[in-house]
């Protein structure tokens, strides 16, 4: 007897698990031994429901809307650890972890704390809700001025994509100031955006919002399109990361530099500056996305120690096994749901290492770690003489300006 | 049933607000708007209602710079049906005015519950609810913070100064002056939104009578004066501080 085919519809399940092996290298899913490595190294995995080998064992096992129904994926920060350490070499962070977030994102389940942060990115193009036409703000008053494109008109040979924090944030701005003194000291030709600049997306993504990412690559893209420049600078390693490795996958091409890469390719210039001494032991953290999504891990360092008198130390876990602080993926918009969850900050974490090897300053990379590493300060026992510096700061510091 | 939701485009504080050369209203170059809080907190509460079976959700505002992306993302959110009033000439119409567009089109619609916020910052002659409710002559109750259908009548909760809150049946059809929805307005991933704005309908419905004299004419608006009373204390902490226990010990407070 002839059996009638059946047809029936393919299940969340199977629609997820091979959308995962349509992303790049998405295939090699299939070969995940379940060794567990990502979960034990994943600095939040011991409180997951489904960390991420136990995702994959619940895809293959045709059981993902059980992960579906936690919200304990939002305790991803997107640090590269897991991805980092597979030994199969999948695709971890930018695809298991994300497109999970995408569908939690699209089926609702949303700590309230991120959507105000995504509703303030798609109402004024800053996730902390500030006032779009100010973005330039915190350059007022330095000499000589930082340029605005749409103000002068000619081309530039430096466009200083500044980012979120380092245009908004008070702390930050104070790091965003001590870098244009030092360009202007260096005679760097530089430029920024100012109101035109919206963030370059790149944690909103990774916290699932792939829409507005892609809203906010079209808006950025104009802006570049407007202007003539030779390359963008940027001192945020999330943009750094998007604009590197994210936005040419939408066909927006420019080369990008840290603007620690920027600095350390100019020592020679810069050297002679460095003219002050900072007797201090000081030591480094590692941003997750200039370090682990992106192998920079020299030109930080360089710059340290360039600096004449300073002890360069380092922390147990540094350069690809640096500690994430807590903020990618959307855990700087997490921090009261992490709180809930952990009654644990990765950056009190952090903190506490640079104090347990006698550091006398933490030095920064990343915009969005100077407020989160100097909060833990407070936090933490004994760490109250550990100071919080971006490396710029120090840099400038030791010009003595 | 019909579930109405009227959301209108307020001044966004973000912006620092400025007033205009005449000195009459707000400088309208450097206004940005956005949709009012409250209105967000009905339709909240409206997509809720929909979502327990209570009927269909229309939402209709008067146009403006940005309201199509309002409308097209509570149709993201859920809405079956919206429609942006045209024909308007003013920057920011009253609440007298805006009701009395509003009132004959949610008349025509059939409404079972009209929600909308319950205030908003420009609200300079009344909230709107209570002036639709008397437009469309339907009963009117405000600061609702949860409703739920039962049986042709609309049970709410509506909260009180100091802490006091009382629970209502209300006839319908009725007006809702909505405090906050049970749940945070939601968030809609923007893909959906975009999606909206490619599949669904906006209907445009002309405003019945555009050249409506506004009953109320400000005379003037400014910023905050000084008082001639005021010192303004300058100095370091410590001068600061030696000039404020001056002061309360001349005022025998200290």
């Amino acid at each position: 007897m002839a059996v009638n085919p059946v047809t029936q519809r393919p299940t969340f399940n199977e629609i997820f698990y091979t959308s995962l092996q349509k992303l790049p290298d998405g295939e090699r899913v299939r070969a995940c031994l379940q060794c567990g490595t990502c979960s034990g190294v994943c600095p939040f995995g011991y409180l997951m429901d489904y960390p991420p080998s136990k995702m994959i064992a619940a895809l293959r096992a045709g059981m993902f809307d059980r992960v579906m129904k936690t919200d304990k994926v939002w305790m991803c920060v997107s640090c590269y650890a897991c991805t980092n350490s597979c030994p199969a070499q999948i695709p971890l962070t930018a695809g298991l972890m994300t497109r999970t977030k995408e569908e939690l994102l699209l089926a609702g389940n949303v700590p309230v704390e991120l959507q105000d942060a995504l509703e303030n990115t798609q109402r004024y193009g800053n996730p902390m809700g500030e006032s779009p036409r100010k973005r330039a703000a915190w350059a007022r008053g330095i000499e000589p001025s930082v340029k605005i494109m749409s103000q002068i008109n000619r081309p530039i040979d430096v466009l200083w994509f500044v980012g979120d924090y380092a245009s908004f944030h008070p702390r930050v701005q104070l790091s965003s100031r001590a870098l244009a003194r030092i360009f202007n000291l260096l005679g760097v030709d530089f430029g920024i955006l100012g109101h035109e600049e919206n963030s370059d997306g790149d944690s909103q993504r990774l916290a699932g919002e792939r829409g507005l990412f892609e809203l906010l690559v079209d808006k950025n893209s104009k802006a570049f399109q407007k202007y003539q420049f030779n390359q963008i600078v940027t001192a945020d390693p999330h943009a750094f990361n998007a604009l590197k490795n994210e936005y040419p996958k939408l066909g927006v091409n420019y080369p990008v530099q840290h603007y620690t890469q920027y600095l350390s390719a100019k020592l020679d210039l810069l050297r002679p500056l460095l003219r002050h001494e900072i007797k201090a032991r000081i030591t480094y953290h590692d941003p997750c996305y200039l370090g682990r999504a992106n192998g920079i891990y020299q030109p930080p360092r360089q710059l340290l120690q360039a600096i004449p008198g300073v002890e360069l130390v380092e922390m147990p876990h540094s350069a690809v096994n640096s500690l994430c602080c807590g903020g990618g993926g959307g855990g700087m918009w997490l921090e009261g749901y992490q709180w809930e969850q952990a009654h644990a900050r990765l950056s009190e974490w952090r903190v506490r290492e640079a104090v347990a090897i006698g550091a006398d300053i933490l030095a920064v990379a990343c915009t969005y770690e100077i407020p989160r590493f100097e909060d833990a300060v407070k936090m933490v026992q004994k760490a109250s003489r550990l100071v919080i510096r971006d490396i710029s700061e120090l840099l400038l510091e030791s010009i003595g300006e | 049933m019909n579930l109405i939701v009227a959301i209108k485009l307020v001044p966004d504080l973000v912006e620092e607000l400025k007033i205009n050369e005449e000195g009459n209203f707000l400088d309208l170059e450097s206004l940005r708007l956005r949709v009012n809080e409250f209105d967000e907190h009905a339709l909240e509460q409206a997509i809720l209602l929909k979502e327990r079976g209570a009927g269909r959700v229309i939402v209709i505002a008067l146009d403006g710079e940005g309201v199509e992306d309002a409308l097209f993302t509570a149709a993201a959110k859920g809405a079956d049906q919206i429609i942006k009033l045209t024909g308007n000439t003013m920057p920011l119409v009253s609440n007298h005015t805006l009701a009395r567009w509003l009132a004959p089109v949610i008349k025509s619609l059939q409404p079972g519950l009209v929600l909308t916020g319950v205030q908003a910052h420009n609200d300079l002659d009344g909230p709107l609810g209570p002036l639709l409710a008397e437009y469309l002559n339907l009963p009117y109750v405000g600061y609702v913070a949860k409703a739920t259908m039962k049986d042709g009548e609309v049970e709410i909760r509506k909260e009180y100064p100091g802490g006091l809150a009382a629970e209502m049946e209300i006839d319908l059809p009725a007006v809702l002056g909505i405090q906050a929805a049970e749940q945070p307005p939601r968030y809609i991933a923007f893909s959906r939104i975009r999606q909206a704005m490619k599949t669904v309908q906006l209907e445009e419905r002309q405003i019945p009578d555009p050249f409506i004299e506004e009953p109320i004419a400000i005379a003037r608006l400014f910023q905050p004066e000084i008082g001639e009373r005021a010192e303004i204390i300058s100095g370091d902490v410590d001068e600061i501080a030696a000039r404020l226990v001056d002061i309360f010990t001349d005022l025998d407070l200290l």
